[in-house]
């Protein structure tokens, strides 16, 4: 192979000329922290009452968790992205379809992202909500109705804030996911990480460069939220606890 | 809601589209085989006690689980035609996308299911692995007869899980334009002007097809449990 | 003080309890026993509304338990109980799994929950365990916390679910001392235990379960020299082999 390998394609600046081939990448590299960080937030609060739902003694609230964890774990994530994108805006009602349609692109873009990323998570993380507080003894919910609590002051005070401990481990995992899964915004045309190397190929045709670049910036993510979320791991160990905690 | 559905596309497109699922259908059963035994290799080795081929595993595996699956099919659209070309004399020509995505997906999936086996290997063996050196059996032959027999029987579960996944994951194969079910839906889609329709009609297919497979995995483990 | 009339409770088809009735007065301490699966436990988880049962009802301090307008919470919050198994909160230090019902349920400041907390903590001879954490503990002091725990919502009556059985046997007698202390300054107790011992020194009355039926109900005297059914001495022999 005769590729010719030109690493400071980074240093030149980008036809725009406002900025460089690196600017795009670290303005991309934003993006993706920017939508995944504001998915993830959201993630976490759907989910936390998602799997809460599923395991209190209420047909409708259980029943309405399960079809959401459903639809949303059965289909693939590129199909809610292209619904979220393209169908959303014309089956709302007309003045708020119309509405989303006239801001600008890359703020569709982005909303559009941001929630399909968010419910799609949330329903997984639901899934790890409902299995922490499950692997819970029934004995903890009786001890907090036993001491005069209401069933969601046993849940805020006993239940979940172990199920939550317990959790951390796995939610770790999600946390990486949606960063990964981000990459899928690249598809509607929201410039994060993956669409500016893309981008960067298509401009230069240093491909190798460009991927490698984007590669290792991704690398770099997981290492990131991996040390900071074995701090928090490591801050919420409960003393005396072996596992779990 | 404005919106004023209009479905009678589909029907005409029902011949593509089938063409289109025997694509995503062809990609799903290639990266699940090839994914299965390439990820059981990689999980012996990373467990065979040889250094170097340990850490060769670990890091394969740990490269693959932290680049986004979109990063890992667009790697693979850009290196698998050349190094097809080169390698093989085909004509320019040839479509080589197919190949591309079932290599990146067996590979990127191998990933995946080595940790799926490794953890499943590992529970078994703590006990029986003794057991079975007691007997006079070598590793090898412990592995074989005794510990990789009950390890995937306990694994089809978890293993079925990640092929449903795996399922729904080739959509992203959009990236490079093959016309697998998903990218013939959008194609139909933005040609007859009816995206909504179609896209709802895939995300309803996709969804039917993994609810189901997902309920009969729920129904194996079950029955495994019972 | 509690009142259980004809009470039933079945999951589907499978009867849990039949037709269960019994009185305790104030003051009084009951001790239940009977073998493993008998409902005892059932019964005494009835006595909160921790279970729900389809039929009779009980009646405690004046409300009904079965009435769905009956407040729970509030209920519960007068009335004690300790698990087999502590039931602690983990991830809260001894003082704080103390104080966390007596501020959100009763209200208390937090000053005065910890002065309460650390005067029941004295009581059960733990002040020096207030900061540690559950895990921390051996079982025996858990299980005295969790009786701390429950006296400090200062309840009208104490039920006890086995209450030493999860307990390694040189553990046991710390908290039954705790029991048999409450037991002498007049709190009203049902305990759902296997230690005779216990009962014999501070029981009012026995009853007897077997099979979801209350079999015997007896004054403590009568159930040890003459117990009239058959089951009841076939299951003080098997006891007493212990």
């Amino acid at each position: 192979m005769n590729y010719h390998w030109n690493w400071d394609i980074f240093l030149a600046e980008t036809p725009s000329g406002s900025t460089t081939y690196l600017g795009w990448l670290l303005s991309g590299l934003e993006v993706t922290i920017a939508v995944s960080l504001s998915a993830w937030i959201i993630a976490l609060i759907v989910g936390l009452f998602m799997g809460v739902f599923r395991t209190v003694p209420n047909r409708w609230l259980s029943g309405i968790a399960t079809v959401y964890v459903e639809v949303f774990r059965n289909t693939p994530l590129l199909v809610q992205l292209f619904i979220w994108y393209f169908v959303m805006p014309e089956l709302l009602p007309v003045s708020i379809g119309n509405a989303f349609k006239s801001i600008n692109p890359f703020l569709q873009q982005f909303i559009a992202a941001m929630l399909c990323l968010a419910l799609f998570t949330g329903a997984r993380v639901c899934e790890q909500v409902r299995s922490g507080i499950n692997s819970l003894s029934v004995g903890q919910r009786y001890a907090g109705l036993a001491l005069g609590f209401t069933l969601p002051q046993t849940y805020r005070y006993a239940i979940l804030p172990m199920a939550i401990r317990i959790i951390l481990p796995p939610l770790t995992s999600e946390f990486l996911n949606i960063f990964k899964n981000s990459a899928v915004a690249s598809t509607i045309g929201l410039l994060e990480l993956a669409a500016q190397g893309r981008q960067l190929v298509d401009y230069t045709a240093q491909a190798y460069e460009s991927f490698i670049a984007v590669t290792v910036l991704f690398m770099a993510i997981n290492v990131v939220v991996m040390v900071l979320m074995h701090k928090i791991e490591a801050r919420a160990r409960v003393p005396g606890n072996a596992g779990g905690g | 809601m404005g919106y004023e559905f209009d479905w009678s596309s589909i029907p005409g497109a029902l011949p593509y589209l089938w063409e289109g699922m025997i694509i995503t259908l062809k990609i799903t059963a290639v990266a699940v085989s090839v994914g299965i035994v390439w990820g059981t290799l990689l999980a012996l080795m990373r467990m065979s006690g040889f250094k170097v081929l340990g850490w060769l595993a670990a890091g394969y595996v740990n490269l693959f689980r932290s680049i986004p699956l979109v990063m890992v099919l667009l790697w693979f659209f850009l290196i698998i035609p050349s190094v097809l070309v080169s390698l093989l004399d085909i004509p320019r020509s040839f479509d080589t996308r197919l190949v591309s995505a079932m290599v990146a997906f067996s590979l990127f999936e191998a990933a995946y299911y080595s940790e799926i086996i490794r953890a499943g290997i590992r529970s078994v063996a703590r006990g029986q692995m003794g057991a079975a050196n007691a007997l006079g059996m070598s590793y090898a032959m412990a592995m074989r007869l005794v510990i990789l027999p009950q390890a995937f029987r306990n694994m089809v579960p978890l293993l079925l899980t990640q092929g449903i996944i795996l399922f729904q994951d080739t959509s992203l194969v959009y990236v490079s334009s093959l016309p697998d079910f998903f990218g013939v839906s959008y194609r139909v889609g933005s040609r007859d002007g009816r995206l909504v329709e179609l896209l709802l009609f895939a995300g309803a297919v996709y969804f039917i097809i993994s609810f189901i497979a997902s309920q009969l995995v729920k129904h194996i483990q079950k029955r495994k449990t019972a | 003080m509690i009142s259980i009339k004809n009470v039933s409770k079945h999951y589907g088809t499978f009867k849990v309890l039949t037709d269960c009735s019994a009185e305790v007065e104030k003051g009084e301490v009951i001790v239940i026993c009977g073998p493993s699966g008998s409902g005892k436990s059932t019964l005494i988880k009835c006595v909160n509304g921790l279970e729900p049962f389809q039929q009779g009802e009980i009646v405690v301090n004046g409300i009904s338990v079965g009435d769905p307008k009956t407040n729970l919470s509030k209920l519960r919050a007068h009335v004690g109980m300790v698990f087999q198994n502590f039931e602690l909160f983990p991830h809260m230090s001894v003082i704080d799994n103390l104080c966390i019902a007596q501020i959100k349920v009763l209200g208390r400041s937090r000053e005065e929950a910890i002065e309460r907390g650390r005067k029941l903590l004295e009581r059960v001879g733990l002040l020096n365990q207030a900061e540690k954490f559950p895990g921390q503990l051996s079982g025996g002091q858990q299980q005295r916390v969790a009786i701390a725990r429950a006296l400090a919502m200062d309840p009208i009556c104490m039920l006890f679910d086995e209450p030493t059985s999860a307990l390694d046997p040189e553990m046991v007698n710390e908290v039954l001392d705790v029991m048999v202390g409450l037991a002498q300054e007049g709190m009203t107790m049902m305990v759902v235990t296997h230690e005779m011992g216990f009962a014999r020194k501070v029981a009012n009355r026995v009853i007897f379960m077997d099979e979801g039926r209350i079999v015997e109900d007896a004054p403590k005297e009568d159930f040890f020299s003459k117990p009239r059914s058959e089951r009841a001495q076939l299951f003080l022999s098997k006891i007493l082999q212990h």
